[in-house]
């Protein structure tokens, strides 16, 4: 961070200036002009809440993605299906068994199993050979997502959510002045704070993890090295298999989320297959605070042009992306290749 | 292997001096002249829906063939450049949805068809030679699932999640190019020449130049060769051929709507790709072909078995993953190993089975 600072001073200027304005636009009040301008304060905040815990969903799924990328070189491109399955099989137990906190270890434990095998009896055959692991993973997803349409069929579910997360809770922040002159502080659904809670906490477990235990450690000399690592004695397929099994499980958590604030139906598999592809690819491949920051960077613009510019939003995702790609390749933390 | 057959070759190309006559070998006269010849005895269905979408699908999987097989780079973005073709078609020419299609007449919006779709792709590779490998994969998917949203979402231009239907082709030398025979002939004729391009190009300078670059991409580049200029000019040929194969895939459905590109039907197209055979051109076709009667007659073989017929997509999933597995040149891999095996239990002297077979 001091680094990027000292050596891009112009640049630390205008992302702090940008940021600080962002947050003014947060918490001050607005003046009628700017409301003139921008439209009701009520509707921006709540696109850029809405934005983050879309961030914070997205980040659930990208970040076993990249994690599973940056270690195997294996783009899992039926991620998007263990997302779609671990959100049904969350809805299939949560509504079977009413407990819809008690469903979260299930669901990561029964999607890992799913991953674990996917590594253990077929990526484990085709080592080597990233192309035709991708190719296996299309065929996959496309034989899980008829199996999943032959299952569940083609409805949309939605989990319920258990009573004590229902309902809106209002925040310390001002989103506009009643006809009487008192203030109205902003009501955003419970549900949705706890999962951007829980996508914190996961990311910074995550993180520490990564960071400093030997697993991690392992991990992170896995991505650099991999020949090296088990040259030096690492039984390294374990290693795989722990970070397959867990990006998996922690995929069918995300499905299981996303379940919860918003539906699962045939078609959510591709679509948070391009989102995970997308965050991946903004924030660079195989970067665990790279999928942390994409994943931000989506989620609000995703919400803030669906407020402002429904018909262009996706758009504005590609557009972000292409820039990206244009002038850093390597995605915006990625090391470079 | 009869089906290979009939798909494999369409009409050699009469081109220019008698040489090229004598070299052309004989199975592919043969193929040429049943290809010919089908419609006296094939019927409308036939013509129509198995080989006319074959030849469409199999020319816009050619263009992904060429992409992979002589550049090295796997393109999702093929079926998009294709049903933006389509699209364009749909808009500048005539269909059901009068109050955007602006009615020029064909060959005006033919040729601006290609040429945007052609653009497109060029833009689309300027976008996705900065990467490689399995990124391409990646960025060409995102891509396409982007196109798709956007056309879903898109009223003004695209027409949203309905799309167009009506989409014919125009009427010309009196011809109704829609009928079945007539549109046979039609396709057959794009996919000959798509096929005889692309093994022209691959012959040529470039094509050469382009296949050193998918193999020792730092080498080229050492020997003054532009990589990201070839690579470039890659997509962009494929571009022009996924471009035809998108206007004539929406005349044969006759409407073109997001889901013509959404990214079951871009799947659809690497998997034709790769179970005919990524490595030649005439697989592409082959796929095509294996992928149009699956699609088309599992549905019965499906529930003569007591399935449900709308399982087809795991009939195809599941062969897909068993080409990849175990064999990564799709059908024509099979083809030349059996044929192999055969040669060498012909030969038992060395006891090995001969390599390859055929150019």
């Amino acid at each position: 961070m001091t680094e990027f600072a000292r050596r891009n001073p112009f640049w630390s200027l205008v992302i702090v200036v940008l940021a600080a304005a962002f947050l003014w636009l947060i918490v001050a009040p607005w003046s009628p002009g700017l409301e003139e301008t921008l439209g009701r304060k009520r509707v921006f905040l709540n696109a850029i809440f809405g934005g983050l815990t879309l961030g914070a969903l997205y980040f659930l799924v990208a970040s076993g993605f990249t994690l599973i990328f940056g270690l195997m070189r294996n783009v899992n491109l039926a991620h998007g299906s263990l997302y779609l399955l671990g959100g049904y099989l969350g809805y299939t137990i949560s509504t079977a068994t009413d407990q819809w906190l008690i469903t979260f270890p299930v669901v990561f434990v029964l999607v890992a199993l799913v991953g674990l095998l996917m590594q253990h009896q077929v990526f484990r055959r085709m080592e080597g050979e990233e192309l035709r692991q991708t190719m296996v993973t299309i065929g996959l997803s496309v034989v899980l997502a008829d199996l999943m349409l032959w299952i569940w069929g083609g409805q949309s579910y939605t989990i319920q959510s258990p009573d004590w997360l229902s309902g809106p809770a209002t925040l310390p922040i001002v989103a506009g002045v009643g006809s009487n002159g008192a203030p109205i502080y902003m009501r955003f659904p419970q549900v949705r704070i706890a999962i951007l809670i829980a996508a914190i906490v996961i990311g910074v477990g995550m993180w520490i993890v990564l960071t400093r235990t030997r697993l991690g450690m392992l991990i992170r000399a896995g991505v650099d090295d991999r020949e090296m690592l088990a040259a030096s004695g690492v039984r390294i397929n374990y290693v795989f298999l722990a970070v397959f099994g867990f990006g998996a499980g922690l995929a069918g958590i995300a499905g299981m989320v996303g379940g919860t604030f918003q539906s699962l139906s045939p078609g959510e598999d591709t679509r948070f297959l391009l989102a995970s592809l997308v965050v991946v690819i903004v924030g660079g491949m195989g970067s665990i605070p790279g999928a942390a920051l994409g994943a931000l960077i989506i989620g609000l613009v995703e919400q803030i042009g669906l407020v402002y510019a429904p018909t262009y939003s996706v758009v504005f995702t590609f557009l972000i992306m292409a820039v990206v790609l244009a002038f850093r390749p390597q995605g915006l933390l990625g090391a470079g290749r | 292997m009869a089906l290979t057959d009939q798909a494999r070759a369409p009409a050699p190309q009469p081109g220019s001096g008698f040489g090229v006559f004598s070299r052309v070998p004989g199975a592919w006269w043969a193929t040429g002249f049943i290809l010919l010849l089908m419609p006296l005895v094939a019927g409308n269905f036939w013509l129509f829906q198995v080989f006319g979408w074959s030849f469409c699908l199999g020319i816009i999987a050619l263009s992904l063939m060429f992409l992979a097989g002589y550049g090295g780079m796997v393109s999702l973005v093929q079926m998009t450049v294709a049903v933006l073709a389509g699209y364009v078609v749909a808009i500048l020419g005539n269909s059901g949805v009068e109050q955007i299609s602006v009615g020029l007449s064909w060959w005006l919006y033919v040729p601006l068809a290609i040429l945007i779709a052609t653009g497109f792709a060029t833009l689309v590779g300027a976008l996705a030679v900065r990467t490689e490998g399995i990124y391409t994969i990646m960025i060409t998917l995102a891509i396409a699932s982007a196109f798709f949203y956007f056309t879903r979402q898109n009223y003004g231009i695209f027409n949203g999640y309905s799309g167009f239907n009506l989409v014919v082709p125009p009427r010309l030398f009196g011809v109704d190019w829609r009928q079945p025979t007539a549109f046979y002939y039609l396709s057959l004729g794009g996919a000959a020449v798509c096929y005889a391009a692309v093994v022209y190009v691959s012959r040529s300078p470039f094509g050469l130049a382009l296949q050193g670059v998918r193999d020792n991409p730092r080498r080229m580049a050492s020997l003054g060769f532009n990589v990201t200029a070839h690579r470039i000019a890659a997509y962009a040929f494929a571009g022009v051929v996924a471009a035809i194969g998108g206007i004539l895939l929406v005349w044969q459905t006759s409407q073109v709507a997001p889901y013509s590109g959404g990214i079951a039907a871009v799947i659809d197209i690497l998997i034709i790709a790769v179970v005919g055979g990524i490595r030649r051109p005439i697989g592409a076709f082959v796929g095509a072909f294996i992928f149009v009667l699956l699609s088309t007659f599992s549905p019965d073989v499906l529930s003569a078995f007591g399935l449900s017929n709308e399982r087809f997509k795991l009939v195809i999933g599941v062969g897909f993953l068993v080409v990849v597995f175990f064999s990564p040149d799709g059908a024509l891999g099979l083809w030349e190993r059996w044929r192999a095996r055969r040669r060498s239990a012909v030969d038992p002297l060395t006891g090995k089975a001969v390599a390859g077979g055929g150019p």
